[in-house]
């Protein structure tokens, strides 16, 4: 039991990590769409996106939930209709599976689950359930193509993800996130504790990878042929209207949210600053301030990930359903695999 | 070469598929890609017959955008037909009107003043390019890149800025008489255009590091869509598609008409592939020549009238009269029939996009659906076009 919540009742520490995990996954998610969808890409495209709806747009995604809550719920005839309903608000339980075990400081964390990663990438398949019944019960032609394409895509790069988080697992000798991140920043580079030790720089590989996988199973470009608006028309999501479409869409980039957050506790040292700046040793050391600066840091190097995550995205052509599946099975993998053997033998030696 | 390996794994990889699909038995769906859809860019139906996700047979429906504009110009006077041909190819507005006010001053026996020629040669250039540079962006989002086409729409506007400057009109100009044109170039607008030739050489340079050396780009286009050269010439194939195929016919340079073409110094590109990069590429490349001939004209506008002497009243003498110009999309040519009257007894309206999407069965056989949207924004249609 954290020392910051030993006081407070059962019910209102639910009612705590409840709000907390609401805010941990809503609020990244805003800001990813205004900061990165609404202004980056409009700079990228020398335009200047929204600017009516509060100071510079900065209201634009509150006008927009306006909007779709307002739209009615379009339930097409022949659907499936309790299906056609249930898949958006599975797919953003996944998101908020997945939120629960990302530590945000020292005692700022909803579960310390040894399994932690595990248990991360194990739910975040989740979601692959919900787009392949959003496109199985739209009934719709274009909905079903979509919904195969996201099946067969986010199943073929689960396995690079696993195969790239393997690398950190094995060095830093723990499934456990917190205890990850401890490794990282309590960590020395040849003797030099500086910046600790970001697995960053001695797992680039796997890094790379992990960024690929996770922008496929972000289903964002060049890998978003389950949505390819120019051939499905909106794939899975097709038939959506409404709040449901909302549901989606809020999904999307809270996903993208908390993936980074995840790859940002593998790579980057997650909430954490090298111990050494402060002389802490050990993860009882770190003071109390950091359960409040750990979530900014946190979210600073969640935003550095989503940048690199969007920049590709508003720049890459799409890649073929062939193609990316060639490219999952005969680049990543291999290559993942390699990095695990290479990971192995150096742990032995030193 | 690296074109016909790619295409030849290509092959084998879909007959393997084929193969697989047999034994499993697999059932086909209809899957009807447009009227309404993203990737046709206006009201093309592809009528599709899927295994998987691999066409068996696809078939284009078109008609849903027809505007019986050859019977609409029975009834219309010489000049006011101009205003219809306009919103045939509607990207490329001021093309359309050359050809057949050519055939009518064929017709006619005038000819149009020397400096008339030559703004019609600029004008019609400047359509091109306005109509090009878009389909460089379109490219883009049809193979899943947005940035590009924001980018093609920001240069786009500074030629139809000048379109407007000098016509009126951004989209529809109607600024072509017969015998020359309504009006002279306003005073500043020839160092405006050169400045905006520049702009828009940089705005190729821009698409080709962003979309043509992608190699993700490359990746989806290279390969895809193979036209070979004699089924081209079947197909009746024009203007880039055709020159993709290796075909060297540019009606610019292979016809003697009252334009200026052949006062500049420029190139026919041709590619040997045949392929949807081809295409795109040939389009890159016409995009700069058109810039060239744009900036060579410019400087030798001679003085003079813009407009011939003819009558108040136009009567074209009875004959036949037919010519064709290379459009931004092709062949474009009218065949007109006058009988003496105020307007045509009958006009023939040859648009280009009409003949190259109906290479679409051929080429669409066997291609997987994401294939098609790639073949379709490469062939380059406008509905406007194929719909007259």
């Amino acid at each position: 039991m954290s020392p910051l919540l030993a006081e407070i009742p059962y019910w209102g520490e639910s009612l705590f990590r409840v709000l907390g995990g609401l805010v941990a996954v809503l609020l990244p998610a805003g800001t990813i769409v205004y900061v990165f969808l609404f202004k980056m890409m409009s700079f990228m495209q020398s335009r200047l996106g929204p600017m009516e709806a509060g100071p510079y747009g900065s209201m634009q995604l509150f006008a927009e939930v306006g909007k779709w809550l307002q739209k009615e719920d379009i339930v097409p005839e022949r659907a499936d209709a309790r299906i056609f309903k249930m898949a958006p608000i599975i797919v953003l339980l996944s998101t908020f599976l997945l939120v629960v075990v990302v530590p945000f400081g020292p005692d700022a964390l909803f579960t310390d689950l040894e399994t932690g990663i595990f248990y991360a990438l194990a739910v975040s398949s989740v979601s692959v359930l919900g787009i392949l019944i959003a496109g199985w019960s739209s009934a719709n032609k274009y909905s079903l193509l979509g919904g195969l394409r996201a099946a067969g895509q986010l199943i073929a790069y689960e396995l690079p993800m696993v195969l790239a988080v393997m690398g950190v697992v094995i060095q830093a000798g723990t499934m456990n996130l917190q205890k990850i991140v401890v490794a990282q920043n309590s960590g020395s580079m040849f003797g030099i504790d500086a910046v600790g030790h970001p697995y960053l720089i001695s797992q680039f590989v796997g890094f790379v990878i992990f960024m690929i996988a996770i922008q496929a199973e972000l289903t964002q470009a060049p890998f978003d042929m389950p949505i390819a608006e120019s051939e499905l028309v909106s794939g899975y999501m097709t038939e959506y209207s409404g709040f449901r479409f909302l549901i989606f869409f809020i999904g999307e980039f809270a996903t993208a949210g908390v993936f980074a957050m995840i790859a940002s506790v593998l790579f980057l040292g997650g909430w954490g600053v090298p111990f050494s700046w402060f002389g802490w040793t050990s993860i009882d050391e770190v003071d109390n301030w950091m359960n409040f600066a750990g979530p900014l840091i946190m979210f600073t190097k969640m935003m550095l990930i989503v940048f690199i995550i969007m920049w590709i995205r508003f720049s890459y052509p799409r890649l073929r359903e062939d193609q990316l599946q060639r490219f999952a099975w005969k680049g990543l993998i291999p290559v993942a695999l390699a990095n695990i053997m290479v990971t192995s033998i150096l742990k032995v030696v030193f | 070469m690296l074109g016909d390996r790619q295409q030849l794994s290509y092959i084998a990889a879909q007959a393997a598929d084929a193969r697989l699909n047999l034994e499993l038995e697999t059932e086909g769906m209809t899957l009807n890609i447009g009227p309404q859809h993203p990737a046709t860019h206006g009201t093309l139906r592809i009528i599709a017959r899927l295994d998987g996700e691999q066409v068996v047979w696809a078939e284009p429906a078109c008609g849903y955008m027809h505007r019986g504009y050859e019977k609409l110009a029975e009834v219309r006077t010489f000049p006011q037909v101009t205003t219809l041909v306009n919103r045939i190819d509607w990207l490329g507005s001021f093309a359309n009107e050359v050809p057949f006010i050519l055939a009518a001053e064929k017709l006619m026996g005038v000819e149009a003043p020397t400096r008339a020629q030559y703004i019609r040669t600029i004008l019609f250039e400047l359509s091109r390019i306005a109509n090009v540079s878009l389909f460089l962006g379109d490219l883009g989002v049809q193979l899943g890149a947005i940035t590009p086409v924001f980018l093609a729409f920001r240069d786009r506007e500074y030629v139809l800025n000048l379109i407007e400057s000098a016509t009126g009109g951004r989209f529809h100009p109607n600024f072509d008489r017969i015998g020359g044109l309504k009006d002279d170039l306003p005073a500043g607008w020839i160092d405006e255009t050169r400045a905006v030739m520049k702009k828009l050489r940089g705005f190729c340079d821009q698409i080709e590091d962003l979309l043509f050396g992608n190699e993700i780009f490359q990746s989806r286009t290279r390969g895809i869509g193979v036209i070979p050269r004699d089924v081209a010439l079947q197909y009746g194939l024009s203007g880039a598609n055709l020159r993709a195929s290796g075909v060297d016919w540019d009606l610019r340079r292979d016809q003697s008409l009252p334009m200026m073409w052949n006062k500049a110094d420029w190139k026919v590109w041709t590619h040997p592939d045949g392929d949807s990069f081809a295409r795109c590429w040939i389009r890159l490349q016409e995009t700069r020549e058109s810039t060239k001939i744009v900036d060579q004209l410019l400087g030798s506008i001679p003085a003079g009238p813009v407009m011939a002497k003819v009558p108040k009243i136009i009567k074209v003498p009875e004959g036949e009269a037919w010519v064709s110009t290379e459009n931004p999309l092709g062949e474009m040519g009218y065949y007109v029939v006058s009988r003496g009257d105020l307007g045509p007894f009958r006009v023939k309206i040859r648009s280009a996009s009409f003949n190259n999407i109906s290479i679409t069965p051929w080429l669409l056989r066997g291609v997987y659906v994401p294939d098609i949207v790639t073949i379709l924004a490469s062939l380059y249609f406008i509905l406007g076009d194929i719909d007259r």
